[in-house]
């Protein structure tokens, strides 16, 4: 996988992970053209894309796009599962995610995308085991630092 | 799980727009990042969020470089920070902060430190050398998750040159205790690999330990390394084979544990990188891929329909399947697989069907027919991602038959698409094919350019247009095509006022002028070329050059430029008006000079123009707007700039080469019988349908309504309007066209694939004739006197085809028969040959075997040779070899004995069956042959077997049984006990009989799964007592041995099924509806040339009825 892109119905950019050094005046060029080519697809057409000599796939949750770039040779559908998969992930630890969720706690977000691929790669794909590593994660967090959470989520 | 989250996510916009309380509701009020997300919400415009942010980034930096700031404030920065970059805002001050949180933070600030520098910087970052020493230390730090975060971002970045400071440290992590930490360190070996394949080169035994791990997900891991190393160089991992064969079949067979299963599939993802590294084990090496064959073949039956990972999986497989050595077998399973992917509804799923397919048919073209309906809707699909798709996979099946077909799809889809290529492509499409080429490609050209809302892009489009024409105008003209010129002209005329008027404004005008100036440029280019001027000319600038060419080429005697130039002074008049006032004046002198003197309201001084273009076969007046049609008709490109081309695109797709005997019938209905035309409504709606989409434009169409309404047949009137390029036959009923356009596209996109007539859609129409004939003197018992008389073989050429045979086997009466020929059975031969040479000369035999003793006799020449690499007694068919028969008997051949017939008699219990055989010598393929038996007393089964062999026999059975004409029986049999045999003429009972019986629900599933269908009408028998569907049903029934499913209403289901031949035993099945007073019959069967051959018969049955 070459990035994934994460965005709003309105086109705001809400996460973006890039397996590829790539600068970022590219970066946004990439960005804003994807972004407009997804938006304008209508909801019957396929999840799939060819774009530049990038194979797009995107799919849409609610109000998010869930967009990844991969490479010619590679398998659309397991892609579109990788995405599923994502969003199970991150459902699971927020615990029914929306997009505020996402907006806020967008470092969580990538801090399980991270657990989930590795360098474009599914890591681990076993649900359990990448929230078992996250929830290790926070836990030590919260021990180092009693209290004071970034964000006091239940206030 | 999925619908949770959407139906979550779902309520979101609205919290959103609403207020953004809500969302504020997860932060602490004293949240910065809270604070600046929802600032961020509530503003309205880029410029206030631009203010926002900078205002944001300056109290960041500020923050960042006080030495007060703690690390846990420093880690809430960085988020921000974070999040100011999202949003597309620079913030490369704090990089340099983002790498020392993670040096100085603790776990949780260094997991936020990380983060920023895998987001913030590339791995070509001079920062991250300040990394090094940090990752090293958490790499060896004994809390887990330091070393962790430590893999995670070395296999996200890191500088090539470092790799070697800390790949003793991650190798050693390959034996860790924990396999988190052994996968993570597997995939950080894996991106040092991508990165630097050198350094790594020593460890390979160590993946090999990898790849043996006791954790599924550390041997997973593995196999990303696996699958770029063997990628690479295939033949150094040979020896692998064996353990991810076993792997796999683990993993299919479930013995993986229950976490590594997705939606209760084992490990999808695992499964797919196998069967990718198993695609390039296997390519090309038969050894290895037969190992593999029987876990693909698993991998296949395991992965049952009914999620999306199994459609993936499935993918896999089909695809390593034909990358690896073939395997019939399998590839048959893969195909059948492919289907589903096509056939499917899902969108997802067809576009990877097509995909499938375009790799596939990279070694078997012919995997694409079964799916040509449904890769011709692709075609016409809405998202252009499907039909790009389709259009690579008819790029794969192109052949020297299909090429410009396909390629005009492919232009048809680059011009929706890509501007400046497509005006280059269409340039050169111009220059090259020019005066040859269909005139509906520059008129739609023409039309492309003209439709659509006036945009910017379709404004650059003409832009671009006008400037290439000018470019090439600007150089040499007299090579370009009349048509492109044509093109040029009208472009320039309507589009030129969008180049920049800093340019010599009169350049087009001149160089417009200097077309009218040369020699080669033809009378109608002229006209056009007036025409763009005169369009032009509401430009003063350009009034004057165009004003000095009008005045010479009015003094020229074409009509043409009469006309034109009259049309053209009237808009110069009114232009003129505006702008300037001293030509006006000039204007009005050379008007007054023309045209004043003489003018009367008869316009006289044009009488004897007018008698001299009568004389010399001109047509007659006809009014502007008569003449616009002409116009449109002849010259195929109109002046208007819209309504281009209605009557010729719709000549375009014309059911030329398709031999449809319905419609032919139609054409014949239409012109022979038009007396009858008005007196029938239904026909005469049904035509006008046809006609009102031809002539739909200003009058017409009321004219042709009116001829439906009343009697007078203002139809037939001879109207110099119908053009010869529209005969009805072109009419038919507006429900079948568009179907019928796609067959016919069908067939000429799969043309060419394929070995034997299948694919051959639109048939060729050749024939042989067989007539056989009833002779009165019987000389002996067993009754036949057979005639096999002239043996025609005529040859023609044709410019498509390589050769079309022509083999007419025709029958006399002979002395004492009574009887005439009469045609009762039909079926079609193609002969055609490789070397695209007529094999057959136009030479005319005759012979004549008759009589048990198959005497040859005639006046004329007898070639009798019989066929080569006899016996044809090993042809015999089975159930008649032991039975008692006469000598084989050559009945005649042609010229180099390359066609041969011979019969034989063999003499049955019940009947006398006579066996016809036509041998074929030659080295190419017969294709299709057209037999024809024909007799008026004698009713003949034909069975033929074998047309896929060289040697297709026919044998007809003559049974001894009852006669159905008792009278005639009685009267050329009198002298005999045996009762006259009789010859059934029943082709079709080799099609049909015996008849499919199923259900009506059966019945409903077949007819979803067949997929190749044909619509077309039939006429509707009618008889005193019974409705006419029944009546029709039945006499289909009785002729062809069809099966009446059941009958409702006006709508009749039928079923039959192929007794011989290459899809012996496969179904038809025929929809029937009484549709005024017409049958509209649908046909599906899953044997691409049956419902045609079905329909010839069917409509053969109900005209003899």
């Amino acid at each position: 996988m070459q990035f994934m892109l994460l965005f709003s119905r309105q086109g705001k950019l809400r996460l973006q992970k890039w397996y590829v050094p790539l600068s970022d005046k590219e970066k946004k060029k990439i960005t804003r053209e994807l972004v407009q080519t997804v938006l304008a697809r209508k909801p019957k057409m396929c999840s799939f894309l060819e774009w530049r000599d990038l194979k797009v796939v995107y799919k849409r949750y609610a109000s998010l796009y869930f967009c990844c770039a991969i490479e010619n040779q590679d398998n659309e559908l397991i892609t579109l599962e990788i995405i599923h998969r994502y969003v199970e992930l991150l459902d699971k630890y927020f615990g029914s995610v929306c997009e505020l969720d996402i907006i806020f706690n967008f470092e969580k977000a990538y801090f399980i995308l991270d657990e989930f691929l590795l360098g474009g790669e599914a890591q681990d794909t076993s649900k359990k085991n990448v929230l078992k590593a996250i929830e290790q994660a926070d836990l030590l967090a919260e021990e180092n630092r009693p209290r004071q959470f970034f964000f006091s989520l239940l206030s | 799980m999925s619908d949770v989250v959407e139906k979550t996510l779902s309520a979101l916009p609205s919290l959103l727009s609403l207020d953004s309380q809500a969302g504020a509701g997860k932060l602490s009020p004293s949240s910065k990042l809270g604070n600046l997300i929802k600032g961020i919400t509530e503003l309205t415009s880029k410029h206030e969020e631009e203010t926002l942010i900078k205002k944001e980034l300056e109290s960041i930096k500020e923050q960042v470089a006080s030495p007060n700031t703690t690390m846990r404030q420093m880690k809430e920065i960085m988020v921000r920070a974070i999040y100011c970059e999202m949003l597309g805002y620079q913030a490369s001050f704090s990089y340099i902060h983002a790498i020392k949180l993670a040096q100085q933070g603790s776990v949780l600030e260094k997991r936020v430190g990380y983060l920023a520098v895998s987001l913030f910087l590339n791995e070509t970052d001079e920062f991250l050398l300040l990394l090094v020493n940090t990752v090293l230390k958490d790499l060896q730090s004994t809390n887990l998750i330091e070393v962790c975060m430590a893999l995670t971002v070395v296999s996200q970045m890191f500088p090539k040159d470092m790799i070697p400071a800390i790949l003793p440290v991650v190798e050693e992590k390959l034996t860790h205790p924990k396999e988190i930490i052994r996968r993570k360190a597997v995939l950080a070996l894996y991106k040092f690999y991508l990165i630097a394949p050198n350094q790594v080169q020593h460890i390979h035994s160590k993946f090999r330990k990898a790849l043996c791990d006791k954790d599924p997900g550390v041997m997973t891991a593995s196999l990303h390394i696996y699958l770029q190393l063997i990628k690479e160089n295939p033949e150094s991992y040979k020896d692998l084979t064996g353990s991810m064969v076993t792997i796999l079949r683990q993993v299919v067979g479930g013995k993986l544990p229950l976490d590594f299963n997705y939606h209760s599939v084992p490990a999808p993802w695992l499964q797919i990188q196998l069967l990718r590294i198993l695609a390039y084990l296997g390519k090309e090496d038969q050894g290895t891929s037969e190992m593999m064959y029987d876990v693909l073949e698993e991998s296949l039956r395991r992965a049952e329909m009914n999620h999306n990972i199994t459609y993936a999986i499935l993918f896999e497989c089909v695809k390593t399947i034909y990358t690896v050595h073939p395997k019939s077998q399998l590839l048959e399973k893969a195909a059948e697989c492919i289907g589903n992917f096509v056939l499917s509804p899902k969108i997802n799923l067809k576009y990877l069907g097509l995909k499938a397919l375009t790799y596939v048919v990279q070694q078997d073209a012919n995997l694409a027919l079964p799916h040509q309906m449904t890769i011709i809707e692709c075609l016409d699909h809405s998202d252009v991602i499907i039909k790009r798709e389709t259009l690579e996979l008819l790029f794969r099946i192109t052949n020297a038959q299909n090429v410009t077909v396909i390629v005009e799809k492919m232009l048809e889809f680059l011009r929706l698409t890509y501007n400046v290529w497509f005006i280059q492509t269409m340039n050169s499409v111009f220059s090259l094919g020019g005066d040859v080429m269909q005139p509906d490609i520059p008129n739609n050209f023409l039309r492309l350019l003209a439709e659509g809302v006036d945009n910017v892009e379709d404004r650059q489009l003409r832009l671009f247009a006008v400037d290439s024409y000018v470019s090439l105008l600007q150089g040499e003209t007299a090579k370009l095509p009349q048509r492109f010129l044509q093109v040029i002209s009208w472009v320039l005329g309507e589009y030129s006022y969008l180049r920049e008027e800093e340019s010599d404004p009169g350049s087009v005008m001149r160089l417009l002028a200097r077309l009218l100036d040369q020699r080669h440029t033809s009378t109608e280019t002229r006209s056009w070329v007036l025409g763009a001027m005169t369009k032009l000319c509401s430009s003063p600038v350009y009034t004057a050059i165009y004003w000095q060419n009008l005045h010479c080429y009015s003094t020229e005697r074409h009509w043409l430029y009469k006309t034109k130039c009259l049309s053209s002074l009237f808009k110069l008049y009114l232009t003129t008006l505006i702008f300037e006032v001293d030509l006006i004046i000039s204007c009005l002198s050379w008007l007054w000079c023309c045209f004043i003197p003489q003018v009367d309201s008869s316009l006289s001084f044009l009488d004897g123009y007018v008698s001299d273009a009568l004389a010399a076969g001109a047509a007659p007046y006809k009014s502007p707007h008569q003449r616009q049609e002409d116009l449109v008709q002849e010259k195929a490109l109109s002046l208007e700039p819209y309504g281009l081309s209605l009557p010729v695109s719709l000549s375009s797709c014309s059911i030329t080469d398709r031999r449809s005997p319905t419609l032919l019938s139609m054409s014949s209905g239409l012109s022979g019988n038009s007396t009858e035309l008005s007196h029938q409504e239904g026909s005469t709606t049904l035509k006008l349908e046809g006609v009102k989409r031809v002539w739909g434009k200003d009058g017409y169409l009321a004219q042709q309504q009116s001829a439906g309404e009343t009697p007078t047949p203002l139809v037939e009137l001879p109207s110099p309007l119908l053009s010869p390029q529209s005969p009805p036959s072109q009419k038919p009923s507006s429900g079948l066209e568009p179907d019928q356009e796609k067959r016919q596209l069908a067939s000429s996109l799969f043309v060419g694939l394929g070995s034997h007539n299948s694919v051959c859609l639109v048939r060729l129409p050749s024939t042989v004739w067989l007539f056989i004939k009833n002779c009165q003197s019987a000389n002996q018992s067993n009754v036949v006197k057979s005639l096999f008389k002239p043996f025609y073989i005529n040859s023609c050429q044709s410019a498509l085809h390589n050769l079309l045979d022509s083999t007419t086997v025709a029958s006399e009466g002979g002395a004492a028969t009574t009887t005439t020929p009469q045609q009762t059975s039909q079926r079609t031969l193609d002969h055609t040959t490789s070397n695209g040479n007529p094999h057959v000369e136009g030479t005319e035999q005759r012979v004549e075997a008759g009589g048990p003793l198959s005497l040859i006799r005639g006046n004329g020449m007898v070639a009798v040779v019989p066929p080569r690499d006899l016996p044809l007694t090993s042809h015999l068919p089975a159930e008649l070899s032991g039975l008692a028969r006469s000598e084989f008997t050559p009945l005649c051949s042609d010229q180099d004995s390359s066609l041969a017939l011979s019969a034989c008699r063999v003499y049955k219990e019940d009947a006398l069956v006579l066996l016809v055989f036509i041998s074929n010598n030659n080295d190419s393929a017969l294709h299709q042959m057209v037999l024809q038996l024909t007799c008026k007393e004698l009713e003949v089964y034909i069975f033929q077997t074998g047309l896929n062999n060289k040697v297709p026999l026919f044998f007809s059975e003559i049974p001894v049984g009852r006669s159905r004409n008792q009278d005639r029986n009685t009267r050329v049999s009198s002298n005999r006990d045996l009762e006259k045999p009789r010859i059934f003429c029943e082709s079709f009972r080799n099609f049909c009989s015996p008849p499919l019986t199923v259900s009506t629900g059966d019945y409903g599933k077949m007819w979803l799964s067949f997929s190749h269908d044909l619509k077309q009408n039939l006429r509707l028998v009618t008889t005193e007592h019974q409705e006419p569907l029944t009546a029709t049903l039945d006499a289909l029934k009785g002729k062809l041995h069809l099966h009446v499913v059941d009958i409702i209403g006006s709508e009749g289901i039928v079923a039959c099924r192929l007794l011989q031949g290459p899809g012996q035993g496969q179904p038809c099945l025929l929809h029937c509806r009484v549709h005024a007073d017409s049958l509209a019959v649908w046909l599906r069967s899953p044997v691409p040339e049956l419902p045609d051959s079905l329909l010839y018969h069917c409509q053969k049955a109900l005209t003899e009825t």
